[in-house]
């Protein structure tokens, strides 16, 4: 039985395309493609906020011409009491603070004059910012462990779970706020506590996967080659976990960004005045019976980028159930 | 209440043209076309065909149900004479489970797990005849004795999961049973069962076939099976039914070349890989919407005419002389009856010095009893006993079989081998060294390149995230001694060669191969590194039988060439009496036989050999087999029977010895050792399981 | 079953330890800050020291753990930085406050949820089910913090149907609850929703469902008797496990509504540095959901006869 000929050389068919490709199967589901809308339109907003945001997100104005009179916030109304002349500041150099005319303000402008729009638009970069490497920390973290775990049983597993159990028994938020208020609000902290949160629930879901994968013969092939333990973790079952830690991860980065968010709101978030959706939100919180809207736009903002995040997981689900 | 259509007297079920199609996304794929079958009343219909040829399909189409997507595009299904379509929902719901019932394949999947037996049961009398919850349990409870349940009042309070998947299939027939249906449908009720079970369970339902006048349609992928239960059989091939006739007609004198070809690939326990080799159908079953014109099997066939086998319609024809039998082939009476006896041309196989030896290896798992009761009395931790005292060789070329159902141990000793687990007691020599006591990580690479596996599960024994070249580039990578990118490739695509996969299968991933193809890439994965040993578990239970054929004539044709030691791993007696040198029989971690083929497959028989010998169906008119069926469950492995492991199901169990006393190994030849206290003799005097009748033609 | 619920109040009582030991390592391993927090920041160290001298600060950590924890099964959580009273005082009544409004949000989440979940994943891929799943994903998309403001803005500015805070300053009434309770009810809505959906639409696909459906049973059985029973396993569990998040909605709401609840007073608590409220309203909201993971555990095997009997 010699080899008799090699014919034809197999063309390697391009990975890259394989990648596009399984993108598009995404588009057999509409609920998934509105959620990648969803998501594409913030993240290009954060990208872009400088080019498109019409002012600084911290310059102070005040308004007096607004396309909507509701929209309209008078200096009285500012919390601090400054006078209208030491707030205002102009946008371009040489003309008078206090006469000057600040143009229009789509969404109206907070308590301190800022314009809404603006502060949406940096907001969507902070929030696009710490979301996603905080959950790629929590799952670098997460991960392994959950691989280990789920794949050795036994002791380790038995430590590793119980670990986990510890801090998923804390309500989140209340573990957030034990953190923060032990080390400080600051970014650093701030991934430090949704890594140290959200690692266990990483952990669960990979462990779950991993003890069932670890019953399938091609690892079992591979254990009776005698391959080393993480050869085994990370490339016999790993990838074949991929499928459901995809969607989990697009449902994380939502509930993530819900994390910052509400940190902000609480005020346990980043220092003013960072531009944030939970400090928005709080602040108009003190004034919603006369101006609505300040928290409006902002929790807005927040609702639909989760959503987008939400369907997109649900959209991922459904296409990857189907073959 | 009234039965439906009372006094009919035509045929119970009759499906007309009947045409199935599954809506998707893409289009229509008709999974059955042009179906038709008529049925009497008491008589028995066996479907059989491999997996995909819509035999169970027609199945949810004669119980309209065929889920969201599924319809009936043409056709009719008439039950007594009745369009089932034209009936209103409430009707059908009178019929189904009343008039029509089934019996499904995995009895533990079709009980519900959340309710008891009883209460499962007795619904079908309290829906469909209205009777009392008090007399819908008299009815059950009696069901249940009539389905030879010991001890039905327990059953009746059991959850499913608490009684044994045999037990589990006869509730579901007693429930199937209990409201006297005209037409029961049986969709391979014994496929997921042991073949010691299943051959109760088929004992019970032929008996059952004559006791209450139901007609019956059994589905089956099983030729013996069909032979063991109908009267008729309808053989179908993608979507179609392409031979029709009496068992025994069609047995006997096949005309279709699907069927012929089916025949061939079926191994049979009374003849050996020299006496009668199996022969594969070529190429793979078309997928539905890809079937040729005319003759479905057209491509397959070797009698396939251009012109004639190609042009549609494709009618069935009746045979001529024969009342009933019709084949759906336009050459039918231009094609020979093939000939499956051997060439007689037998090649002397010479075996080479022990490879492994395997002497009194035991293999106890540890078990951590945390009840209330173990606490008290102290014993906590107890063994399951998974191999005990295993002893056999295996040398050089030498195909070895270990026979036995599940939860005999087999597997466990297979872990063993590879150092998966560690042997509790005794030797495992390989090649000259101990290895039992060394877990896979601790043995030189050398070791464990010369000892490799091929596992039962083609969906899962290719990881499916990487491609075949990679896959088997590693292995070579790590014990063929090839480096470099090219030399790795060049070994990758001659491997694949060997086992007759194109080349361009390199860059595939397994989601786009067939079962059978993934299973050829799982051989060249356990060959690419030149083992001396190569442990097959299972390798071809889970393939069709013409693609089973042919993976397996191609490991024994691999296995020849590089004259290499197989273990094969086997439940199916009729395989292993096919291809092995020698056989190791299991039961309950004991070796309860062990010799060559010929002497464990004739007498003097350990019983449980015997028991398992008569449990094979076997798809062959002229054989006859002495009928033994075993009574009880499997015992538990934590808490094993004293004495013989055998004895509380055994049929020639002399007494009291048995429960108390581990049987003698008796030498009965030279290396056939059954442990057993029947004397000798005793065991000598027994008859042959199978007898082969000389074929009587009755046409002739 | 008795020994798993021995076994499992053990586990409990682990986990309990080792949450008082992480709570308390961080915000008393250094007596130096538990001074200066208690006394203020312009306390003198003399001041500090003498304070730390009465109050057993220079004990060893284990020493003062191990007395810590005897206070607090005593119930005596210390005393109140900002309240200057003793912690439990001003504990107890906001607990009571807190479960009010939990025991109304669940009251209302648990059959609508149910209810949801059974209708959308009887007919998977029905219409029904689509808007139902739909309808679920969005409000989950909503957090607290967002969804407050949406509803203050329509009831209390433009409908001017409710009271804006909820404050019970004119004592207790049902119209303040009725805000924080529909915000618990809509973010915690969805997550029932969609596990029962989830859990319902497996059963349905299972084989002894088409057993069910073929004997010919009616629909009406098939679905109350034989798919529910199984169907509701599941949610179980996360309704139970959803105390766990409906205490975090809890802060958010009643820091929005400015309602006096256990949430706000832990809230107030951490952003003034009151540390043995902090301490005391950590360990009950952690009590409080390892008790529901305990109790849904147990109702676990207890409602699954396949582990029940085994």
């Amino acid at each position: 039985m010699a080899s008799t000929t090699i014919a034809a050389k197999p063309r390697r068919p391009s990975s890259l395309k394989r990648f596009f490709r399984s993108f598009l199967l995404l588009r057999e589901s509409k609920v998934g493609m509105i959620g990648a809308g969803l998501v594409l339109f913030w993240v290009l907003i954060a990208l872009l906020a400088p080019i498109l945001a019409p002012y600084s997100p911290t310059a102070n104005f005040i308004r007096e011409k607004a396309p909507f009179s509701t929209f309209y916030v008078t200096p009285d109304t500012l919390v601090d009491g400054k006078a209208a002349a030491d707030v205002c500041t102009p946008v371009t150099e040489g003309e008078q603070a206090g006469n000057f005319d600040c143009g229009t303000f789509w969404l109206g402008t907070d308590l301190r004059g800022r314009d809404t729009l603006s502060r949406i638009m940096y907001g969507a970069q902070q929030v696009l910012l710490f979301a996603p490497i905080a959950t790629l920390c929590a799952y670098l973290v997460g991960i392994p462990m959950g691989l280990l775990a789920g794949y050795r049983r036994g002791r380790i597993d038995d430590f590793l779970s119980f670990v986990s159990n510890v801090i998923l028994s804390f309500p989140v938020l209340v573990l957030y706020i034990l953190i923060i208020t032990t080390f400080g609000a600051s970014g650093i902290n701030i991934i430090f506590a949704v890594v140290f949160a959200s690692s266990p629930g990483v952990f669960r879901i990979v462990r779950g996967l991993a003890l069932d994968l670890r019953t399938r013969e091609y690892v079992y092939a591979a254990e009776t080659r005698g391959e080393s333990l993480w050869y085994i973790l990370i490339v016999e079952i790993l990838p074949n976990a991929r499928g459901p830690l995809i969607v989990d991860a697009m449902l994380r980065l939502g509930y993530v960004s819900i994390t910052i968010g509400t940190l902000g709101f609480l005020g346990l978030g980043l220092p003013p005045p960072t531009p944030d959706w939970g400090q928005m939100i709080a602040q108009g919180r003190e004034v919603i019976q006369t101006a609505p809207y300040i928290a409006l736009f902002p929790c807005l903002a927040i609702s639909s980028l989760v959503l987008g995040f939400n369907l997109l997981a649900d959209g991922l689900r459904e296409v990857s159930l189907r073959d | 209440m009234a039965r439906f259509q009372e006094g009919w007297t035509g045929p119970v079920l009759e499906c007309r043209n009947l045409c199935i199609s599954y809506v998707t996304r893409a289009a229509d794929i008709p999974a059955v076309v042009d179906f038709n079958l008529t049925l009497n009343k008491g008589e028995t219909v066996g479907l059989v065909g491999e997996s995909g040829c819509g035999k169970s399909t027609v199945a949810m189409a004669i119980m309209q149900y065929m889920g969201h997507n599924g319809r009936i595009s043409g056709g009719q299904v008439l039950y007594k004479g009745v369009d089932l379509a034209t009936l209103t929902p409430e009707q059908l719901r009178s019929l189904r489970g009343n008039e029509i019932a089934m019996v499904y394949q995995e009895p533990m999947a079709s009980l519900n797990p959340a309710m008891r037996c009883g209460e499962q049961l007795i619904e079908v009398p309290m829906f469909h005849e209205g009777v009392g919850a008090a007399e819908a349990r008299e009815r059950a409870v009696q069901m249940l004795a009539d389905v030879k349940l010991p001890d039905p009042e327990r059953v009746m309070n059991s959850y499913p999961h608490q009684i044994s998947g045999g037990q589990q299939q006869r509730v579901v027939i007693a429930m199937a049973l209990l409201s006297k249906p005209s037409l029961l449908l049986l969709d391979e009720p014994t496929t997921a069962l042991d073949v010691t079970v299943e051959a109760g369970i088929v004992e019970l339902i032929a008996e059952l076939a004559g006791r209450f006048d139901t007609s019956m349609i059994y589905i089956s992928h099983n030729l013996g099976l069909i032979l063991d239960t109908c009267d008729r059989i309808c053989v179908m091939y993608s979507g179609s039914v392409v031979e029709e006739g009496t068992v025994a007609e069609v047995f006997d004198h096949m005309r279709h070349p699907y069927t012929q070809g089916l025949f061939g690939c079926i191994p049979l326990p009374t003849a050996d890989k020299d006496a009668r080799p199996l022969v594969a159908i070529r190429g793979q079953l078309p997928l539905p919407h890809e079937r040729p014109p005319g003759c479905s099997y057209g491509p397959r066939c070797d009698h396939f005419q251009q012109g004639r086998c190609d042009v549609p319609p494709l009618p069935m024809l009746p045979v001529t002389g024969e009342t009933g039998h019709e084949v759906r082939c336009v050459r039918w009476d231009e094609i020979a009856a093939p000939d499956y006896s051997g060439k007689g041309t037998s090649e002397e196989r010479t075996f080479g010095p022990p490879v492994l030896s395997i002497d009194r290896m035991k293999k106890y798992y540890e078990l951590k009893d945390s009840s209330l009761k173990a606490m008290i009395k102290g014993k906590t931790v107890r063994h399951v006993k998974a191999n005990e005292s295993i002893t056999f060789e295996a040398r050089v070329a030498e195909t070895v079989a270990i026979v036995g159902e599940s939860g005999c141990g087999k597997s466990t000793f297979a872990k063993v081998l590879m150092g998966l687990e560690t042997a509790t007691e005794g030797k495992v020599e390989f090649r000259g060294k101990d290895i039992g006591g060394l877990p896979v990580q601790k043995r030189k690479n050398e070791d464990v390149r010369a000892m490799q596996m091929i596992f039962q599960n083609p969906f899962d024994t290719l990881n499916p995230s990487h491609t075949v070249g990679g896959q088997l580039g590693r292995v070579i990578r790590k014990f063929g001694g090839i480096a470099g990118g090219e030399n790795v490739r060049k070994r990758v695509l001659d491997l694949l060669d060997i086992v007759k996969l194109p080349a361009d299968f390199y860059y595939r991933r397994p989601r786009q191969l067939s079962g059978g193809q993934k299973q050829r890439v799982g051989i060249a994965r356990a060959f690419a590194g030149n083992p001396s040993l190569v442990v097959a578990d299972e390798p071809v239970s889970a393939l069709d039988v013409s693609v089973a054929a042919a993976v397996t004539g191609l490991l024994m044709e691999i296995q020849r060439e590089y004259r290499t030691t197989l273990l094969f791993i086997s439940h199916d007696l009729s395989l292993v009496r096919y291809l092995a040198d020698r056989v190791v029989v299991m039961y309950l971690g004991h070796i309860v036989e062990q010799g060559t083929t010929d002497e464990v497959f004739s007498p003097p028989y350990h019983p449980y050999t015997e028991a398992l010998l008569s449990a094979v169906p076997i798809a062959d008119t002229s054989i006859e087999k002495k009928r033994i069926i075993l009574e009880g469950n499997l015992p538990s492995v934590i808490n094993p029977p004293i004495g013989c492991p055998f004895h509380t199901r055994c049929h020639r169990k002399i007494g009291k010895i048995c429960e108390d006393v581990r049987p003698p190994q008796i030498e009965a030849g030279d290396g056939h050792i059954i442990a057993c206290h029947i004397s000798l003799a005793d065991l000598q005097a027994v008859e042959p399981v199978i007898v082969q009748k000389p074929r009587v033609d009755a046409a002739e | 079953m008795l020994l798993f619920i021995v076994r499992r109040i053990g586990s409990m009582l682990l986990v309990m330890v080792t949450v008082s030991l992480l709570v308390f390592v961080a915000l008393e391993a250094t007596p130096g800050q538990v001074a200066t927090k208690v006394l203020g920041p312009y306390s003198s160290q003399e001041q500090r020291d003498i304070w730390m001298e009465k109050n057993g600060y220079n004990a060893p950590l284990h020493e003062r753990y191990v007395g810590w924890l005897g206070n607090f099964f005593t119930g005596d959580f210390g005393e109140s930085i900002r309240f200057k009273t003793p912690v439990s005082k001003v504990l107890w009544p906001r607990l009571a406050n807190t479960g009010i409004l939990a025991a109304f949000t669940m009251i209302l989440v648990v059959p609508i949820s149910l209810g949801f979940g059974v209708l959308a994943g009887m007919r998977e891929g029905s219409r029904l089910d689509r808007s139902i799943s739909l309808l679920s994903i969005g409000t989950t998309s909503v957090p607290e913090m967002a969804s407050a403001p949406i509803i203050a803005a329509i009831f209390v500015s433009w409908l001017g149907l409710l009271p804006g805070t909820s404050g019970f300053n004119g004592g207790f009434s049902i119209a303040e609850l009725v805000m924080p309770v529909m915000v618990l009810v809509l973010y915690d809505f969805g997550y029932v929703t969609r596990m029962t959906r989830a859990s319902m639409a497996e059963v349905m696909q299972t084989h002894y469902i088409r057993t069910a459906v073929l004997k010919g049973l009616p629909y009406k059985r098939v679905i109350l008797k034989h798919a529910l029973r199984n169907a509701l396993i599941a949610p179980f569990t996360v309704i139970m496990l959803q105390v766990n998040w409906l205490l975090s909605g809890v802060i958010v709401t009643e820091f929005f509504f400015a309602y006096k609840g256990f949430g706000a007073l832990l809230l107030e608590a951490a952003l003034n540095g009151d540390i043995f409220v902090i301490e005391a309203c950590a360990m009950i909201a952690v009590f409080v959901s390892v008790m529901t993971q305990t109790l849904s555990d147990i109702g676990y095997t207890y409602l699954n006869p396949r582990i029940r009997f085994s």
